[in-house]
């Protein structure tokens, strides 16, 4: 690979072919709405409008890309450390364990109590769905994505177990717990701030708050330097003084407790109650956010609120154009993680024919 | 007895698509391609089949069309490994997501019903033979032929090469790429049949995500079965047992234990699996140059 | 093979390489590490494609584009490495790639009978059904020439082939080469062991960086004069050394033993002593333990028996865990052999790689925190000293030239006035000009009481820097000189493990 390794302008790497990517892959997704005999423009007008049209429209786009925030940071921290983490989506399903039993034993008591405690639950109980693939890497080099993958199948059929037959409200059949009472119910941010009602709680400033909080400790601390260490070269971490093993169980650890946030946001800013798959993907759609902003926090909120609005825009899409599924932003994602990730280098060459100084 | 003959009826028919992505997920490891990307390539064939057997209402051009869905998307996964040398897991996942988003958008804008398909009339199934779905022999004969290709060929000989140290295939003056070419190919085609006869033989049609984690679950086997056929084969059939077994158990109070949680069944495979990878018994031993990229340079 | 050019990247590894092989000879091409011998020789198997001259066979021109071409013309290598499979048999291993037809159950019994046949032919005996990786390693070797000749070669091209062999092994080896000479065979053998060229070649080439210095017919040379031609260049002007002022022991190790993953002896009871203000140096082939003596020393690695006592009175025992930073507390500083994947972190900018295991340092932050400002200026003021250039703290540490970024690593490592350095190939990659540099500051260092552990494949480094000479060869310390007493004569003989 001639041209896999060539010095370029920082700009083409972090700025250019990152969009050109996103380009190509948002060029296929219109490939296929053509395919579906529909125009791709009129379903990007639609979309963006779903998106960022209304008052209403932005704060379920926000609310949206607070899960995304969670989801992204948790592949990207896990990143660092050269660890993919697949398993996002069942740490954050367990965190929604922690988060209901805190909101329904605790309701009594008042909401900012109880949101903290949901906080440290949800972080608590992703750590710890986290904890058992991260040992056997670190411990025993179980490779983390056959066990992430095998974990989450194991957090659907415990959940799943828990749901139906522990935590369900009595004489019903939908299987999902009780509605959270008094302090179990994270008010939504239309309560303090001049908003449309949607369900973007308090969890988004959390989410915020998680940003600039990964960016300090991957980039301004010790703990994080020594995780990049080991993420770009384990031999170097070993050099360096590094135990690469206690590195990879912290970051996973960590790794999932963001992951926790989704539940956060969800179990106690939106629903109000435990109910099955209420992580709907989001786990898995934090590869894609992850890989599109380069596990740079500030990449990853914008490929947030970029899927987000997908999201939004999909489902108001959808109500628009009665044959557009809002699963197309399903597809796209799987199209973003596709050219970022896999392909993320195929232009490379090509850029550094136009622009590379020989 | 009867209950036994059910029993038994009902793990062949779980694990026809177990034993076919088994296979693929097989092959594509032993020539050195990590494939997470099975579930997905699954779905996809299980989408075209069920699409193309309800406009044409032709079963056998659906599979043709399952096959070809699949092994493109087969194709795309080598492009990413072989050619672009990207990393395989990410690949794989792409391949995952893009189907299930892909197989919902085109089924309702084609059919309008949701997504769904439309439902296929008998005529648009596999038929039987001997008594059980005709995908079903395929399907374990695939298990001795494979097994005999693997060992007994050239060819095979060379995709275990290939797998373990790709350099030692290349000095012996061997495509390294063509060969694993032909492996994501093959596997795909697997997929491709493995999800024909989810949509067009098991059910009558194509629902969302219907293929339910059985491409996760024969990952999960072809480490079980440490990557050899017999033994993959063996924990296919004890996954597909395990869920026959649990569907009879719903509700049922088995004396001293009480009621079996279901779901409990459900995930022993996934615990086997990462009680395997974990050392403790036994060791699962992957192909040693799976899920890297062969780089000639030094 | 006439007029041969190859580069990579910046490195031009062969310029304009000749070289003439008789039929029916054992031809001995020698040179020091990175003299370019094996890129000719991979070149010639097609596994490189030459950026220009040409290949010809019986005088014809032929064309070698890749391995399949270099087999059809007879060609065939064994690789230092080898090529191959661990987990299969031998039998299987042999025949991969020329199965003869889709069927193995109907080529194998032939395969088998041919493998009898060479057996009993060259002496090379094999057992088909064993696996390749229970073999040792000079059976394996056996493998590897079983494979070429099954494949019909008429050229056989052995790349460094006694590296890993005990001598028992090697002498083996060189009977079934003599019994293949006597059968018409061509062999070319790349070596830097100066006994092997003069046991059994008839002819023999000499490289050095990256052109053929000369040939030679090997009962009218001498290993003297081979080894002149190898090491080349008189050596350049002594650089002017104060004498030592030898201070106390700095670091004792005392029979340090290990064995590697495969448990294969790689130091075996390595003992010496070594004094502030001094520079001892390693001299001895690559791959004869000394990496491994640098990652014991250096807490990269855990060792089997034997001890380490630090600069500061503490030991280390065998059942200590390899803990590098623990070293580097106790006054022992390391630059590593390899620059880009473990002295400092190619993707990272050049004020991250300058704090590669000094991140703990409390003056680079605020408890948990690291300062950027305050190591970008640090970093600048370390490159403003050593002429680090570009003097640009911010760019990727990839993007510097070899003598460059070594030139970081050493800052890093010596700013702190270590008790002990230990420094692995300083001047590899790097130009004259920075070669000079670099060593002007590891004397100032010794000079300042300093004790430094110079381990280098560069002879004339060693020759040049140190105060005493050790010699490994098969993880085992073979011999001790002070540089008057020591000449590349007996040097070369002591790394060969001749003497």
């Amino acid at each position: 690979m001639s041209g896999g390794a060539a010095p370029l302008p920082w700009w083409i790497d972090y700025a250019l072919l990152p969009l050109a990517n996103l380009a190509l892959a948002l060029l296929v997704a219109g490939l296929l709405v053509l395919a579906t005999g529909q125009s791709p423009l009129t379903a990007v007008a639609a979309m963006a409008q779903g998106a960022f049209g209304s008052g209403e429209a932005v704060g379920y786009t926000l609310y949206y890309a607070t899960d995304m925030i969670f989801a992204g940071l948790a592949v990207a921290v896990a990143f660092h450390g050269g660890l993919f983490n697949i398993g996002v989506e069942g740490q954050a399903y367990i965190s929604g364990l922690g988060v209901a039993l805190v909101c329904l034993y605790l309701d009594a008591l008042p909401v900012w109590l109880v949101a903290p405690l949901a906080v440290a639950a949800a972080a608590l109980f992703g750590a710890g769905w986290a904890a058992v693939p991260a040992w056997l890497q670190a411990r025993r080099g179980s490779h983390i994505v056959i066990t992430t993958i095998m974990f989450n199948f194991i957090a659907y059929a415990l959940m799943e177990w828990l749901i139906v037959n522990v935590l369900i409200k009595r004489g019903q059949m939908a299987p999902e717990t009780r509605g959270f009472n008094g302090g179990g119910l994270l008010p939504g941010l239309d309560r303090f701030l001049p908003l449309a009602p949607t369900p973007l709680n308090p969890a988004f400033a959390v989410a915020l708050a998680c940003l600039l909080l990964v960016w300090l400790l991957i980039w301004h601390t010790r703990w994080g330097y020594a995780l990049r260490v080991v993420g770009a070269s384990p031999r170097a971490a070993v050099y360096a003084g590094i135990r690469p093993a206690r590195l990879v169980i912290q970051a996973m650890l960590l790794s999932g407790a963001l992951g926790g946030g989704i539940a956060f946001n969800e179990v106690m800013g939106a629903q109000h109650k435990l109910l099955i798959g209420f992580t709907g993907g989001y786990g898995f759609t934090g590869i894609a956010v992850a890989l599109m902003g380069r596990n740079h926090p500030f990449g990853v909120l914008l490929a947030a609120v970029l899927f987000g609005a997908l999201y939004q825009g999909g489902a108001e899409l959808a109500f628009d154009m009665p044959s557009m599924s809002s699963d197309l932003v399903v597809a796209v994602q799987g199209l973003v993680i596709l050219f970022t990730g896999g392909l993320g280098l195929m232009l490379r060459p090509a850029f550094v024919r136009a622009f590379g100084r020989s | 007895m009867n209950e036994l003959v059910s029993l038994l009826a009902a793990t062949v028919r779980v694990a026809v698509p177990l034993i076919l992505a088994g296979f693929a997920g097989l092959v594509s490891e032993r020539a050195g391609i990590v494939d997470i990307g099975l579930e997905g390539k699954m779905l996809a064939g299980a989408f075209a089949a069920a699409a193309i057997a309800a406009v044409t209402g032709n079963v056998w051009l659906g599979l043709l069309g399952a096959v070809a869905a699949a092994g493109v998307l087969g194709l795309v996964h080598g492009f990413v490994a072989i050619t672009q040398r990207g990393n395989q897991v990410v690949s794989g996942m792409a391949i995952n997501i893009l189907v299930s988003g892909l197989s919902m958008t085109l089924g309702l804008a084609w059919f309008a019903q949701g997504g769904r398909t439309p439902p296929l009339p008998p005529g648009a199934r596999f038929p039987e033979l001997f008594g059980q779905d005709v995908l079903v022999w395929p399907a374990f004969l695939l298990v001795p032929l494979g097994w005999w290709v693997l060992s007994h060929t050239s060819f095979g000989l060379r995709l275990r090469a290939v797998g373990e140290n790709p350099a030692a295939v290349d000095t012996a003056g061997v495509s390294v790429a063509r060969l694993r070419y032909a492996a994501v190919l093959i596997a795909g085609v697997l997929c491709g049949v493995a999800g024909a006869y989810i949509a067009t033989a098991q059910a009558a049609g194509f629902v969302r995500d219907m293929t339910g984690g059985r491409g996760y679950l024969a990952l999960a086997a072809v480490v079980l079965g440490k990557w050899r056929p017999f033994p993959t084969f063996a924990a296919c059939l004890l996954f597909a047992g395990l869920d026959a077994v649990a569907i009879r158990l719903q509700g049922v109070v088995v004396p001293w234990i009480g009621q079996v949680p279901v779901e409990f069944v459900q995930a022993v495979p996934y615990v086997m699996t990462v009680v395997l990878l974990a050392g403790f018994v036994g060791r699962a031993v992957p192909p040693r140059a799976a899920g890297t990229p062969y780089v000639k340079d030094r | 093979m006439r007029g041969i050019d190859k580069s990579f990247a910046a490195v031009r590894a062969n310029r304009g390489v000749d070289l003439a092989v008789a039929r029916g000879h054992v031809h001995g091409l020698i040179g020091e590490n990175g003299a370019g011998k094996s890129t000719l020789m991979s070149i010639l198997y097609g596994f490189y494609t030459a950026d220009a001259g040409d290949i010809r066979i019986d005088g014809a021109p032929v064309r070698i584009a890749d391995s399949r071409d270099a087999i059809r013309h007879g060609i065939e290598m064994v690789h230092q490495h080898f090529m191959l499979v661990e987990t299969m048999s031998v039998l299987e291993n042999v025949v991969l790639g020329a199965e003869g037809g889709a069927l193995l159950a109907r080529h194998l019994p032939a395969a088998r009978a041919t493998l009898r046949q060479l057996a009993a032919d060259y002496g090379l005996e094999v057992d088909p059904d064993a696996i390749v990786g229970d073999l040792a390693v000079g059976a394996q070797q056996r493998v590897e020439i079983v494979k070429a000749l099954y494949r019909g070669a008429d050229i056989l091209i052995l790349d460094e082939p006694t590296g890993v062999l005990t001598p028992q092994e090697a002498a083996d080896l060189f009977r079934v080469l003599a019994a293949l000479r006597a059968q018409g065979k061509t062999i070319i053998i790349v070596t830097h062991k100066l006994r092997e060229i003069m046991a059994i070649t008839d002819r023999v080439s000499v490289m050095r960086a990256g052109q053929m210095v000369g040939h030679r017919v090997t009962a009218q040379t001498s290993a003297e004069e081979l080894g002149e031609m190898m090491i080349g260049r008189r050596l350049a002007a002594r650089l002017d050394k104060a004498p030592t002022a030898l201070g106390a022991v700095a670091l004792a190790v005392a029979g340090v033993s290990l064995h590697d993953g495969f448990g294969v002896p790689r130091l075996k009871q390595v003992s010496f002593d070594l004094h502030a203000g001094e520079i001892v140096g390693i001299a001895g082939v690559a791959g004869n333990g000394q990496s491994e003596l640098l990652e014991a020393l250096s807490g990269m690695r855990a060792f089997d028996s034997g001890r380490i006592t630090l600069p500061n009175g503490a030991i280390v025992g065998p059942g200590d865990p390899a803990d590098a930073a623990a070293r580097r507390a106790a006054g022992l500083a390391h630059v590593p052999e390899d620059r880009l994947r473990t002295g400092l972190l190619a993707g990272f900018a050049a004020r991250e790689s300058a704090i590669l295991g000094y991140h703990e340092d409390a003056a680079y932050g605020r408890a948990g925190l690291l300062d950027w400002r305050r190591i970008e200026r640090h970093t600048a003021a370390l490159m403003t000293r050593y002429e680090v250039r570009p003097l640009l703290p911010k760019l990727r540490s990839a993007l510097f030239s070899g003598g460059n970024a070594q030139k970081l690593i050493l800052a890093r490592e010596m700013e702190r006035d270590p008790a002990v350095l230990l420094v692995g190939q300083p001047t590899r990659g790097v130009d004259i000009g920075g070669i000079d540099f670099i060593h002007r500051r590891l004397l100032a260092l010794r000079d300042r009481g300093a004790a430094i552990l110079l381990v280098s494949v560069e002879l004339e480094e060693i020759l040049r820097l140190a105060d005493r000479i050790l010699v490994m060869f098969d993880g085992a310390i073979v011999g001790a000189l002070r540089p008057d007493e020591a000449d590349e004569r007996r040097l070369g003989m002591l790394m060969a493990g001749a003497a």
